[in-house]
């Protein structure tokens, strides 16, 4: 990164170095006889911002808003979740499911009130994060400062770390390392998105490489079925993410990312949309109703994400999140 | 639900027996926490032929890992985990006199054959409810495996904790029940 010249005693010069996309400013000063370099400014090299100052964000910055975006997702139900809780005590059949929906929603008052957590499982910390190509990031490691926001997060907002070795089952005691899905987007914002995955309905998840020729037809079945065999063990009423297309792992962030949708949204090719809502009333003939004590709600929606896939795949995954539907997003 | 029952453990055979799917129940007195590792860590003394740290007999195990106690509450949100990572271990605690279990989602056919032959029923809580079901724990203390957090065994001490029995003593399933009550498929 540095092509810095050593300078003269006593320098106060400006030097400016050039990476493909960014030029950035150096002064090198002598405090005692340790040369320190420190960049003083940064600056869009290409496109319209050309010569433009890039936007500091400093990484206390971005730990705060994880620490507080985590803390917030746990202890506060989306209203389309709530409104879905209504829809399903007005309209499922069956005493018992409506009994059990009053249950949660006198859960999740509970928890916004004495912000407590909805659900004693708050996940895994998964992010997804649009960093603005415009960003300059200041003050450290992004990784770190991410963490660092988890770790304070679970610490302070008394959540439970579920985070463990895969084989000696050990805690790692902070609820790191976080899962961070970074892409780089347009702009001089960052979008970051926290999103706590419980263990239950993950585990019920599962990704299939399909053959092209079972069409559209043989994606509805494998979400059905896939909803029918997890029966009660994910904690329905369940939402459903759908990720077709891409690669293996593509298609498995695809279904997670559509997970991020507020109920009710649809996907905006009609014809999508009008898979989701059949595989949504196929799901709900199923019989397995809330907490599977039988009704009407076993999933409040399903979304589907579609990308292009190679000539010889069908890739599908299915992401399976409990009623605890809990994601928040903050812009910096 | 069919009926509204009170119950204080320990329990007796006569008090799981008289039980059905659909029965909402509300418990009283002292319940055990257990989850994957710590019923792992029973079963292993056991296979050793060692003592347990608990005294099984006529208990109710709750498989759930609450999350850490704000100053002055007892217990953090306490939901039930999915139960059938405990299948493995739950028969051979039922066989030692266990009376009850407290989770969600599916039993293994074994589990359910256990609670027929040796008189124990299977009990649903609200999963995803567990600030509401923290109402209900009126103190909270661990008696083992400190080191496993919230995994550790906790004694419990519960007030009017709400239940549905999803297995009973006969053999039923409210989850087969229910879905074929409602299925429209």
């Amino acid at each position: 990164m540095f092509l810095h010249a050593n300078n003269a005693n006593n320098c106060l010069d400006n030097v400016t170095h050039f990476t493909l996309e960014v030029i950035w400013v150096f002064k090198t000063t002598k405090i005692s006889d340790n040369m320190v370099i420190a960049p003083v400014c940064s600056m869009a090299k290409t496109g319209k911002d050309r010569g433009k100052a890039m936007r500091e964000i400093h990484t206390d910055e971005i730990t705060k808003v994880v620490r507080d975006l985590f803390i917030d997702a746990n202890c506060n139900l989306g209203e389309d979740v709530l409104a879905a809780f209504d829809t399903a005590i007005e309209k499922d059949e069956s005493p018992v499911a409506k009994e059990v929906m009053k249950e949660l929603k006198e859960n999740a008052r509970i928890a916004r009130e004495e912000n407590s957590p909805i659900c004693q499982d708050t996940g895994l910390a998964v992010l997804f994060v649009e960093l603005g190509q415009d960003v300059h990031i200041i003050g450290g490691n992004f990784k770190d400062a991410i963490n660092e926001g988890v770790r304070q997060g679970y610490m302070e907002g008394y959540l439970r770390k579920s985070a463990c070795d895969p084989f000696s089952r050990k805690n790692t005691g902070d609820n790191t390392p976080a899962i961070i899905h970074l892409e780089i987007v347009p702009g001089e914002k960052i979008k970051i998105m926290a999103v706590p995955k419980g263990g239950g309905a993950e585990n019920m998840s599962r990704v299939n490489m399909l053959t092209p020729a079972v069409g559209i037809d043989g994606v509805k079945d494998f979400v059905v079925n896939r909803v029918k065999e997890s029966g009660s063990n994910p904690c329905p009423p369940t939402v459903i993410g759908v990720g077709i297309g891409g690669t293996f792992e593509r298609s498995a962030l695809l279904a997670k990312k559509a997970l991020l949708r507020k109920i009710g949204d649809r996907n905006p090719d009609p014809d999508i949309a009008k898979a989701e809502e059949e595989v949504l009333e196929r799901i709900n003939k199923l019989g397995i109703g809330p907490m599977g004590y039988g009704g009407n709600t076993t999933s409040l929606d399903v979304f589907f994400e579609v990308e292009p896939c190679h000539i010889a795949s069908l890739p599908l995954a299915v992401n399976v999140q409990c009623h605890a539907s809990r994601h928040k997003e903050a812009i910096i | 639900m069919s009926n509204k029952i009170e119950l204080t453990t320990p329990l007796s055979t006569e008090d799981v027996e008289k039980l059905n799917i659909g029965d909402k129940v509300f418990l009283n007195g002292i319940i055990y926490t257990g989850r994957d590792a710590a019923h792992k860590r029973l079963i292993d003394l056991l296979n050793e032929g060692k003592e347990l740290p608990i005294d099984v007999q006529g208990q109710i195990i709750y498989y759930v890992g609450p999350s850490p106690a704000k100053p002055g509450n007892p217990i953090g949100s306490a939901g039930p985990t999915t139960s059938y990572r405990m299948d493995a271990y739950a028969p051979r605690l039922i066989e030692l006199g266990m009376k009850g279990m407290i989770g969600k989602g599916n039993r293994a056919p074994e589990v359910i054959e256990a609670m027929k032959k040796y008189k124990a029923v299977y009990l649903g809580a609200t999963g995803g409810a567990g600030a509401l079901i923290a109402k209900s724990i009126k103190k909270a203390e661990i008696v083992a495996y400190e080191d496993l957090g919230p995994e550790a065994i906790r004694k419990l001490e519960v007030e009017n904790f709400p239940v549905v029995v999803i297995n009973d003593t006969k053999g039923n399933d409210l989850y087969v029940e229910g879905a074929r009550k409602y299925s429209k498929e």
